[in-house]
């Protein structure tokens, strides 16, 4: 299956050790994966700070890299489901529809897509799960809290499949975390707070990480671990389905 | 004076963290007492599925509506009048009570007053109205706005009630108990509701078929002050109205479940004609909402049948308070509303959101609340309201990523001086790095990892 | 022009296409096997309390019973002897001092613990509320599983003025700390009668 391997711009800037782990995985699963050089960005920073008018270059660009690919797949939630919701291009419409209907976030690429039964992966760590609202609420990656519908979990799903893993749930099991994109600044009082909140949660669960689908909650996540010299770390997902530690 | 945005706002509320944790916790409570009704029947999200679709319904036909209620009001003898905006809402009251020359005024529950600033006017015309439920008689003693649309007084500990009842009621200094201060509260009341001539009320529900008004509350109070009184007037926004009596079923299963877990509410009043001897009047009042219902956008804000479930499930709100928003409704639908009343007072608003989408989850009416303040983004953005150095730097990013050898450049550079220079990002001018540490830069990116191990 | 007019033209200006009301199926709606049990337990999670008893005969002692222990007794129950027609026209002054009233309900709902009193059964709008003790008889046939069925039962337009009531008033607006009696009722009870 040929892959076009989605990276958004903080991850190939600042974590590139998780879109190295999403190649990798997706390789060893049979994928042939490349990589577009010329992408950027999915434009959500812009969008969700009302200036998803200002875009259009950044809209271009995104669909000029991935317009011949069958399947597209990125490491980020939230930058999936902001191409799945608002990519449009007023000259492109036909490849930016394409695209939004053939881009995939890593979990659900593997369990919908691949529909992968189990992994070669061992982490032998406690674990907690943070629920990226964009992957949750938006994707539908796994079910919600507030909803009464079967429960299911896609993330939770794959991480099963690792060998000596120990998943723990925080109290809240789908609370927001407080990055919000540009909020983590504007509203930097409440975003920390949140994140502070949600730190203390996985903490009582002594566990050594804190895993997601999305690296931007769990930038803010981290960020806020090492200020408090915690002992618990943020971890992409990809990371750990892609660990093999003995 | 100034009144502070949500941010600002927010931080100071914040700066007392074992209160906001109180409160967070309290209204999460709220929420998880919220789940376990919903959980309890099976029919949920159905339930909410035909909320939706009788008041999108509604809205596609609310003129005929409107004089269908006024119709039927009319024919049972109630005086209804119309008011254009808030001044016109409080003039109408104020003359009535001018009319009758009453003194004696109780009001239980009505968001739609606090949105006219009815309590200011009022008191401005020399008159002094007592609301009655006890959330709001708590606030209107401190010269308080309500914080929460369902908990009017949740930013508020039990020693604040103390305090004030000791003040106001002259209750035991000190005695901070919950059933104590209640009951003090209850003999203060009760001899307003007995001596009360004129009754003010809100209006949950108005049935078009029927020509009658709703009012749901716990305590009581709508019913002690309108049965005592020689006046009713109850006051609604036009989006109240529901087609018919037996649509009653589905917003009463949905509200007081959606609001604080509870089955249905203690009462659930249904008015049509005023008692024999009594007079009632309704007023009908629209303050921008036919604005609102032109924007097809954000026209399905006015489902909303004010449970506050959204409050209290967002994870913002539990940490700023109601008052950080400036405004009488407050929480995910208010940031939704507001801007319409008034776009640049209410600006902030939609940025006090992370985009969760919690809010819209619980919606009973379903209203895509959270979709809606990331549309109401661009609007502001593209009517002026933001910050001129928040709109030259994301127009900057923006060009920067639609340019990727640009980007590819700036990524280099950043990182390079991120660790070259840490001390340029690492300080307090960085809003990120005031409470949590920066990401440690990698020398190579994924994109010059991918040139060296996989292009051949 | 008046503000009657700019507002419904306003609306009829400004709102949506025509969407049509949904089909309210009560096949998909919760239904209990036992009413009495389920409206019992909801009523006594709601801070009141429900008592079977099997007929009318086992009532009719306690108004006058209550009345002997010295307390403001109205009863608005034809089955439970005269009736206190004399409430009707007295104003909430007066009524402030009742102790006690026994008022007839429509209908009850499993689910919520709801009763329907129409107007005509509290003598008084004011009675149900300003009493201290609120005492609701009703058949056990006349429950209904929810709201659905209730306001297919009930014709709110029959009268001036009607009300569900589910258990005594209350309040938590200190802290969310659950107070019984807020300005109504301290308590209410429910008899349920067969």
């Amino acid at each position: 299956m040929k892959v076009a391997l989605f990276v958004p711009c903080y991850i190939d800037q600042f974590y590139p050790g998780v879109a190295v782990a999403t190649m990798e995985l997706l390789e060893k699963l049979g994928c042939t994966v490349t990589f577009p050089m010329n992408q950027t960005c999915c434009g959500q920073p812009m969008a969700n700070s009302g200036f998803a008018s200002a875009s259009a270059g950044c809209d271009k660009n995104f669909i000029a890299s991935f317009r011949d690919a069958e399947y597209i797949v990125g490491p980020s939630g939230s930058c999936v489901l902001h191409i799945k919701e608002h990519l449009h291009h007023h000259e492109e419409e036909a490849a930016a529809t394409k695209i939004r209907q053939g881009i995939y976030e890593l979990t659900e690429f593997l369990t919908d897509v691949l529909q992968v039964k189990e992994l070669p992966a061992r982490f032998p760590h406690r674990v907690g799960l943070h629920n990226s609202c964009h992957g949750q609420r938006g994707l539908h990656l796994s079910s919600m809290s507030e909803r009464v519908l079967p429960s299911y979990s896609k993330p939770e799903q794959l991480l099963q499949m690792v060998e000596g893993i120990e998943l723990l749930k925080p109290k809240r099991v789908d609370e927001c975390c407080g990055f919000g994109g540009t909020f983590c600044v504007f509203e930097e009082a409440v975003s920390v707070k949140m994140g502070k909140d949600r730190v203390q949660e996985h903490e009582d669960n002594a566990v050594d990480f804190i895993t997601g689908v999305d690296m931007s909650c769990l930038m803010h996540l981290d960020g806020i671990l090492r200020r408090k010299q915690s002992r618990t770390r943020a971890i992409h997902i990809a990371e750990i389905l892609n660990a093999n530690i003995r | 004076m100034k009144v502070q945005d949500h941010a600002s706002a927010a931080a100071a509320f914040i700066a007392d963290e074992p209160r906001t944790d109180w409160h967070d916790e309290t209204l999460w409570w709220v929420r998880q007492k919220r789940d376990k009704a919903a959980h309890g029947l099976p029919e949920w999200e159905q339930l909410r599925s035909w909320a939706s679709q009788i008041k999108d319904h509604t809205l596609s036909h609310l003129d005929h509506y409107l004089e269908e209620f006024e119709k039927n009001a009319l024919a049972n003898g109630v005086q209804v009048h119309w008011a254009e905006d808030g001044a016109a809402h409080n003039r109408i009251i104020h003359n009535i009570i001018r009319n009758h020359s009453i003194q004696r005024i109780v009001k239980s529950k009505s968001m739609l007053t606090e949105e006219c600033h009815f309590n200011e006017y009022i008191r401005e015309q020399g008159v002094e109205v007592v609301d009655t439920d006890l959330g709001e008689r708590i606030v209107q003693f401190r010269n308080e706005p309500p914080s929460h649309i369902v908990l009017p007084a949740i930013h508020l500990k039990k020693q604040d009630v103390s305090e004030t009842f000791h003040e106001h009621l002259q209750t035991e200094k000190g005695n901070n108990d919950p059933q104590y201060l209640t009951a003090a509260a209850r003999v203060h009341l009760r001899d307003k509701f007995v001596h009360s001539e004129l009754a003010i009320t809100g209006v949950n529900f108005a049935v078009a078929e029927t020509g009658a008004v709703v009012v749901c509350t716990n305590e009581g109070n709508a019913d002690m002050g309108t049965h005592s009184a020689r006046v009713h007037i109850a006051c609604m926004g036009f989006e109240k109205i529901i087609p018919k009596a037996e649509h009653l079923s589905v917003f009463l299963r949905l509200l007081a479940r959606s609001a604080t877990g509870q089955p249905i509410t203690t009462y659930s009043s249904i008015f049509r004609k005023p008692r024999p001897g009594q007079e009632m009047h309704i007023v009908i009042v629209d303050n921008g909402r036919s604005r609102q219902l032109g924007r097809p956008d954000f026209r399905n804000s006015l489902k909303c049948i004010r449970c506050a479930a959204c409050f209290n499930t967002c994870p913002v709100y539990r940490r700023s308070g109601g008052h950080s928003y400036h405004t009488a409704v407050a929480g995910p639908i208010g940031s939704i509303l507001n801007p319409n009343l008034d776009m640049k007072a209410n600006a902030d608003l939609p940025f006090a959101s992370t985009l969760c989408g919690s809010c819209s989850n619980v919606c009973p009416v379903k209203i895509d609340i959270h979709e809606q303040l990331w549309k109401w983004r661009q609007v502001l953005v593209k009517e002026g309201y933001v910050a001129p150095a928040k709109k030259l730097g994301l127009q900057g990013m923006a060009w920067l990523l639609a340019h990727p050898a640009v980007y590819r450049l700036a990524g280099k550079t950043g990182r390079w001086v991120m660790r070259r220079m840490p001390f340029l990002v690492n300080n307090r001018l960085n809003p990120w790095y005031k409470q949590r540490e920066m990401p440690t830069p990698p020398a190579q990116s994924f994109r010059d990892w991918y040139l060296k191990n996989r292009k051949s | 022009m008046s503000a009657r007019h700019h507002i419904i033209k306003a609306v009829a200006d400004n709102k949506p296409a025509f969407v049509p009301l949904p089909d309210i199926n009560l096949d998909q709606v919760t239904g209990y096997d036992d009413l009495a049990a389920q409206f019992a337990t909801v009523v006594q999670s709601i801070g009141g309390q429900v008592v079977p008893v099997p007929g009318w005969e086992a009532l009719k002692p306690l108004p006058q019973a209550e009345r002997a222990a010295g307390k403001w007794v109205v009863n608005a129950v034809p089955e439970l002897g005269a009736t206190d027609q004399e409430v009707s026209s007295m104003d909430a002054v007066q009524l402030a001092g009742v102790d006690m009233a026994f008022v007839p309900g429509t209908l009850g709902v499993a689910e919520n613990g709801a009763v329907w009193l129409y107007e005509s059964q509290m003598i008084n709008r004011l009675l149900p509320f300003i009493c201290q003790q609120l005492v609701l008889v009703l058949e056990r046939k006349a429950l209904v599983a929810t709201m659905h069925q209730a306001l297919l039962q009930v014709d709110t337009a029959r009268e001036g003025y009607g009300v569900f009531i589910a258990g005594p008033s209350k309040t938590a607006d200190i802290e969310q700390s659950l107070v019984i009696g807020a300005h109504g009722p301290v308590g209410l009870t429910v008899y349920l009668i067969g």
